[in-house]
């Protein structure tokens, strides 16, 4: 039903086994992105092609519209022109509920966690499920007890050991458990397309470490995930193809295999360019 | 790594420390945050009983609860506004307006009373909502709103009944009938308390087992991620002031029925005793922290040492003076007990 060609793939470094991931259509393609604020261009017409079960990884310099390019992806902002389908059919977002709505769900950089709520408050926040019969459609009574077990089986799905009690503030939870019950609500009801903006930023290396499996976990169930990061060694570790930002534009996609660290750099940098994709 | 489950052996050996008395009772008050005022309560009982024999009769405590009944009902809608991290100081002033509506319609319009009471309820609700436009609307920090209301309501409620007050006995039955009540024994129970116990029922039972009530704390705890989690944060906002407006109309039909009276200078504190209920009730001013148990106990709290005093012929200035040092002892108490660690 795609009416669109794929971008070209530079699959030649993908290891054997993921191969078959790039003989499907892509999940979400975007052509021709262009938005301008005033007079400054945020992005400069990028194309972006994004399969079940790849992580892509996003990355570029500050300004170079990492973060522009996702927000048009989950609606939080509306291109100025170029076009968006999710499963070959052209979608509009206008607001990031009507991404979530399809499947698109987003792990901001400020977590959107909220401190005083317990853990499966949080997980189901906006989105709350009601008791069966007319204590729930009458007295508007919430699943409580239901939210928590579903949420205890999301958040052990993602391979997390270390939180247990489901009524536990995230107040007092760590900065890397606060990011897993973030990753573990996107997972929950990220039904295709889960987008993580600079998720290991502020943790240690053991947490960043759980962050990354989280990662790995959620494309091995199948999502479609894009990672924007900045910390090159993360990106090197779990990205299946690395789509690099320059000045507003697409610079190039490259896999972790076919460029190491130092040439993904130069070429964000512009020290080096790619000449074909 | 901070998680509790780190397994280094130091860490272990610290989890098991021992802790002194103080510290154990500081941990068991952060676990069950209404527990703090309710042994302060427990404790203000305490010392009436021993200071004054009059004070634990049952004549009393019915004195006691219809006094707390007004207090206690405006508190219910303070503590929904101050979980969203506002704070409303036009409580009063809409209770008075509302109630001086009901009783001039129904004793100078000649309305029946159902109809009055209709038109005053509907009058808070809306005079709330008016708070909720202006701080979702035009974006004004609540208190600045409420300050500006509270005069608007206050003078509006002057102007239409002129100053003057409107006695029972010229109002319908139905205005007065929150003052009526049953005895048991010397106890007397007001159905204006039975009506205050009902709007506290029914407002614990939606902040802690609707949808809605989570999004008030959640607004309240942190308005930007709550919207990026798909609450929509204006609409919670509006309706807090507006069921806050509800109740406080409500408020106004139990103080006819307790006043005897409607006088448009009634009850001049009761917007910080409001207030005063809410913060010894444990519930942050900062938002997103506190339960509707807490204001009921705070509300206790306040009236019993009001009455105990007054019991035990304490002048006015001395009660006072005394709730205000109970409240920022309260509050430094509070603190202490958030300092907690874990």
């Amino acid at each position: 039903m795609s009416t669109i060609e794929k971008l070209p793939l530079a699959v030649d470094h993908i290891p054997e086994g993921k191969r078959h991931i790039y003989d499907a259509e892509p999940l979400l393609s975007a052509r021709d992105l262009v938005i301008t604020f005033g007079r400054v261009v945020g992005l400069d017409g990028v194309n972006l092609d994004l399969y079940r079960g790849e992580v892509l990884a996003v990355i570029g310099d500050n300004g170079a519209g990492k973060s522009t390019l996702i927000k048009c992806l989950t609606g939080a902002y509306q291109p100025s022109s170029g076009s968006i389908r999710l499963e070959g059919s052209p979608v509009s977002f206008r607001r990031p509920q009507d991404a979530r709505e399809a499947g698109i769900e987003t792990v901001y950089q400020q977590l959107a966690v909220i401190p005083a709520l317990d853990i499966a408050s949080n997980l189901y926040l906006g989105r709350e499920e009601r008791r069966k019969g007319p204590l729930g459609s009458v007295f508007r009574m919430l699943d409580k007890g239901g939210m928590e077990k579903r949420a205890g089986e999301s958040v052990q799905g993602l391979g997390i050991q270390t939180i247990q009690n489901m009524g536990q503030a995230v107040e007092t939870l760590s900065g890397g458990q606060r990011q897993a019950v973030a990753v573990a609500r996107a997972a929950a009801f990220g039904s295709k397309v889960v987008v993580l903006d600079e998720p290991t930023a502020a943790l240690g290396v053991k947490e960043s470490g759980m962050v990354l499996d989280m990662v790995k976990q959620l494309r091995d169930n199948g999502l479609a995930v894009i990672l924007i990061s900045h910390n090159m060694p993360h990106v090197w570790d779990v990205a299946d193809r690395i789509h690099i930002q320059r000045l507003g534009g697409c610079a190039g996609v490259i896999t972790p295999q076919s460029h190491d660290m130092g040439e993904g750099v130069a070429i964000m940098t512009g020290a080096k360019t790619l000449s074909s994709p | 790594m901070s998680s509790a489950t780190g397994s280094s052996a130091a860490a272990a050996e610290f989890a098991r420390r021992r802790q002194s008395p103080v510290q154990q009772l500081q941990n068991l008050l952060h676990k069950r945050p209404w527990l703090s005022p309710l042994l302060l309560l427990f404790i203000t009982f305490l010392a009436f009983f021993i200071a004054t024999p009059n004070f634990l009769t049952a004549n009393s405590m019915g004195i006691l609860f219809q006094q707390t009944a007004i207090v206690a009902a405006l508190a219910v809608g303070q503590t929904i506004v101050i979980l969203t991290a506002g704070i409303d100081l036009s409580v009063g002033a809409i209770m008075v307006l509302s109630m001086m509506v009901m009783a001039s319609l129904a004793k100078d319009g000649g309305m029946p009373g159902i109809l009055a009471l209709v038109i005053g309820i509907a009058l808070a609700t809306f005079a709330g909502m008016l708070n909720g436009l202006l701080v979702t609307r035009i974006n004004l920090p609540p208190f600045i709103v409420t300050l500006g209301t509270l005069s608007i309501f206050t003078a509006i409620a002057l102007l239409y009944s002129g100053g003057s007050s409107i006695q029972a006995e010229h109002l319908p039955g139905l205005l007065n009938f929150l003052g009526d009540g049953f005895a048991i024994g010397d106890f007397r129970l007001t159905w204006g308390i039975v009506v205050v116990v009902l709007i506290y029922a029914v407002m614990a039972f939606v902040l802690s087992q609707t949808a809605w009530g989570r999004y008030v704390y959640a607004v309240g705890d942190d308005a930007e991620s709550a919207r990026l989690s798909g609450v929509p944060s204006k609409r919670i906002l509006l309706a807090v002031y507006t069921v806050a407006g509800l109740i406080y109309g409500i408020a106004a039909w139990v103080l006819i029925g307790r006043a005897g009276s409607a006088t448009p200078n009634a009850i001049p504190t009761a917007n910080l005793d409001s207030i005063t209920a809410v913060v010894i009730g444990g519930t942050s001013l900062f938002g997103g922290r506190g339960r509707l148990i807490g204001t009921l106990i705070g509300a206790l709290i306040v009236q019993t040492f009001d009455f105990g005093l007054s019991l035990m012929g304490v002048n006015q200035q001395w009660r006072v003076l005394a709730i205000g040092v109970l409240i920022v002892v309260a509050v430094a108490v509070d603190q202490w007990i958030r300092k907690v660690k874990a």
